[in-house]
């Protein structure tokens, strides 16, 4: 086994005398597949929200490429490599594939030489060229309207290929097939699936436990805000993850 | 807008879609044809190729235009500016006091001083009703409706309560001269709008602006300082105010604390009418001069026809209530396609 991407020790984060996460431990390894599961208020958004740099922690240590980190900012961790992927605040619906690709980051050229000018072309090309690495499909017409005309999955497919293009390691992804169609739902399985092929680590948290073991190498159940359990995908099933939510 | 169904609405008539998108140019269009053909029967003249009345519409456009396009980036990126009108009165006032007060001085040097003094005093209301917006979450129509009361009250002060007026043989060229039979302010007017197009479509600056009106959490995620971009804004839409009091100072060689009052509502106008939303995220400058030109064809032309000038009103009203309705209905009509960035 190779070096894990991202380990968690010992976690702990107390809002005033509220203990959202306890001691808690996590791992996840380039290229795979981590699903993390637990009941409303488990913890699993505090945690994940540790990991992005969103919450300071009270206790414990986080390694990320073998180093210890303490990000002071989500925009900290998402230039160490790790992105979070959210359904509703990812992408600007009034702009164009490229120009949400490139958010914050876009590329020039120069009108005449001189002028510095958006390089709309550039972007929309990069944007495509990573877009078809993830082997996603979006016409071409579309590619030049406001992302508004594309469908629930193909934007959240767009999101994804914002953060590989930018160099993502480690994608967390919060819920990504809530408020999609059910054809919808497979294409997002399955571009996790080439992900994890291209050796990306996936944090994944859903309710849905049909998509938990289509796609995930292991299982990590929260309680309360503590480790209730943690099993390979293939040695558990359905009936065990949901004792470990709910206790007993 | 969270979700979008699988199947995109079907295409409609192209036809169709065409109006929807191009409507304002088709009106403009409509309008300049009505006022030919009715000058054709009533005068036996022509309305659009007499150079006069092309004059005076562009003159008549060129300061609600600038107040305009500062107006149209703010509505994109979601906000609104109600401060303009006053800002440009209390810039016109301060160009005009400054250059009293240095009547001495060569008036080359006198009216440099004043036009600096106009134009940095027109950037303070947009820091503070900025500020105000971006950082203690004051709603635009508020923190810009504060400083509305504020330029108005410090305008009507400083000029004492009355017009202050400037004998400047240079001051009075900026505002009356013409360059190859184009006015100045209109010169002033274009010069300004070339820099804004490519402000809102080529730079980062634009794209930015673009991105808050569409996704203010998505843009703060992208790493885009929003609040300091929201201030940056409204003091453009200060200084573009600023400059329509300097072209005000000029063409009626005064200053007048007032003079940008009627301006406000037809800025806006113009701005809804060149297809930007209130809601944000949409909107061009091209939009804002037709809507712009759309307002001053019907001012301008209603006087040419010798209607009572009180009807300009009504129509103008009509035309921003037809106009948002075409808007609500242009993603019907057009299949949910719409490029302004």
């Amino acid at each position: 086994m190779s070096e894990p991407l991202l380990a968690i020790r010992h976690l702990t984060k107390r809002f005033g005398g509220v203990t959202a996460l306890e001691d808690v431990d996590l791992t996840v390894r380039r290229g795979e597949v981590l699903a993390l599961a637990g009941d409303n208020g488990a913890g699993k958004s505090t945690l994940i929200k540790a990991i992005a740099g969103v919450h300071s922690r009270d206790e414990g240590e986080i390694h990320f490429k073998g180093t210890a980190v303490d990000f002071a900012s989500p925009s900290a961790a998402r230039a160490a490599g790790i992105e979070t992927i959210y359904q509703d605040l990812a992408l600007a619906d009034n702009l164009d594939v490229g120009a949400n690709v490139f958010l914050g980051r876009e590329r020039f050229t120069r009108f005449l030489g001189l002028l510095p000018r958006l390089d709309r072309e550039t972007m929309r090309q990069e944007a495509e060229k990573v877009l078809h690495q993830l082997e996603i499909d979006i016409e071409p017409k579309k590619l030049v309207q406001p992302v508004r005309n594309l469908s629930g999955g193909q934007r959240q497919a767009v999101a994804i290929g914002r953060a590989i293009y930018w160099k993502a390691e480690l994608l967390i992804m919060d819920e990504p097939t809530a408020a999609l169609g059910v054809p919808e739902q497979r294409k997002v399985m399955e571009l996790i699936a080439r992900l994890k092929a291209q050796g990306v680590a996936i944090i994944f948290i859903s309710h849905n436990l049909g998509d938990i073991f289509a796609v995930s190498d292991r299982i990590l159940v929260l309680r309360r805000g503590r480790n209730a359990g943690e099993r390979r995908i293939d040695q558990t099933d359905g009936d065990e993850v949901v004792k470990m939510m709910v206790g007993g | 807008m969270a979700t979008i169904a699988p199947h995109a609405p079907a295409e409609r008539h192209p036809l169709l879609a065409f109006v929807a998108i191009a409507w304002s140019w088709l009106f403009l269009l409509i309008l300049v044809l009505f006022f030919e053909i009715w000058a054709r029967a009533q005068y036996g003249s022509t309305f659009l190729f007499n150079p006069y009345n092309l004059q005076s519409i562009a003159l008549t456009a060129s300061m609600p235009l600038l107040l305009a396009m500062g107006q149209t980036l703010v509505i994109i990126a979601g906000g609104i500016d109600l401060s303009v009108g006053f800002v440009m009165g209390l810039a016109s006032v301060v160009m005009a006091t400054t250059m009293q007060q240095l009547t001495g001085f060569h008036p080359g040097v006198s009216l440099l001083l004043g036009i600096a003094a106009a134009l940095a005093v027109s950037i303070i209301p947009g820091l503070v009703s900025g500020t105000l917006i971006a950082r203690l979450a004051i709603p635009a129509f508020i923190g810009t409706l504060g400083m509305y009361g504020v330029c108005r009250g410090v305008g009507f002060l400083t000029a004492s309560g009355t017009t202050v007026p400037v004998n400047n043989p240079w001051l009075f060229q900026l505002g009356n001269a013409k360059l190859v039979g184009v006015p100045v302010p209109v010169i002033i007017a274009l010069l300004v709008m070339l820099a804004m197009h490519w402000l809102l479509q080529e730079s980062r600056f634009g794209r930015y602006t673009y991105a808050i009106g569409g996704n203010k959490a998505a843009s703060i995620r992208a790493g885009i300082d929003v609040p300091k971009h929201t201030v940056l804004l409204y003091m453009l839409a200060g200084f573009c105010a600023g400059i329509a009091g300097v072209i005000y100072t000029a063409r009626f060689s005064a200053g007048a604390a007032q003079g940008g009052e009627p301006l406000l509502l037809d800025s806006i106008a113009a701005v809804v009418i060149g297809g930007a939303s209130l809601f944000g995220g949409s909107g061009t400058i091209i939009g804002t001069v037709i809507g712009a030109l759309i307002i001053a064809v019907i001012q301008y032309g209603l006087v040419f026809i010798d209607v009572a000038p009180f009807w300009q009103f009504v129509a103008v009203g009509v035309v921003i209530i037809v106009s948002v309705l075409i808007d609500q209905s242009r993603e019907r009509l057009t299949g949910g396609v719409r490029r302004d960035v």
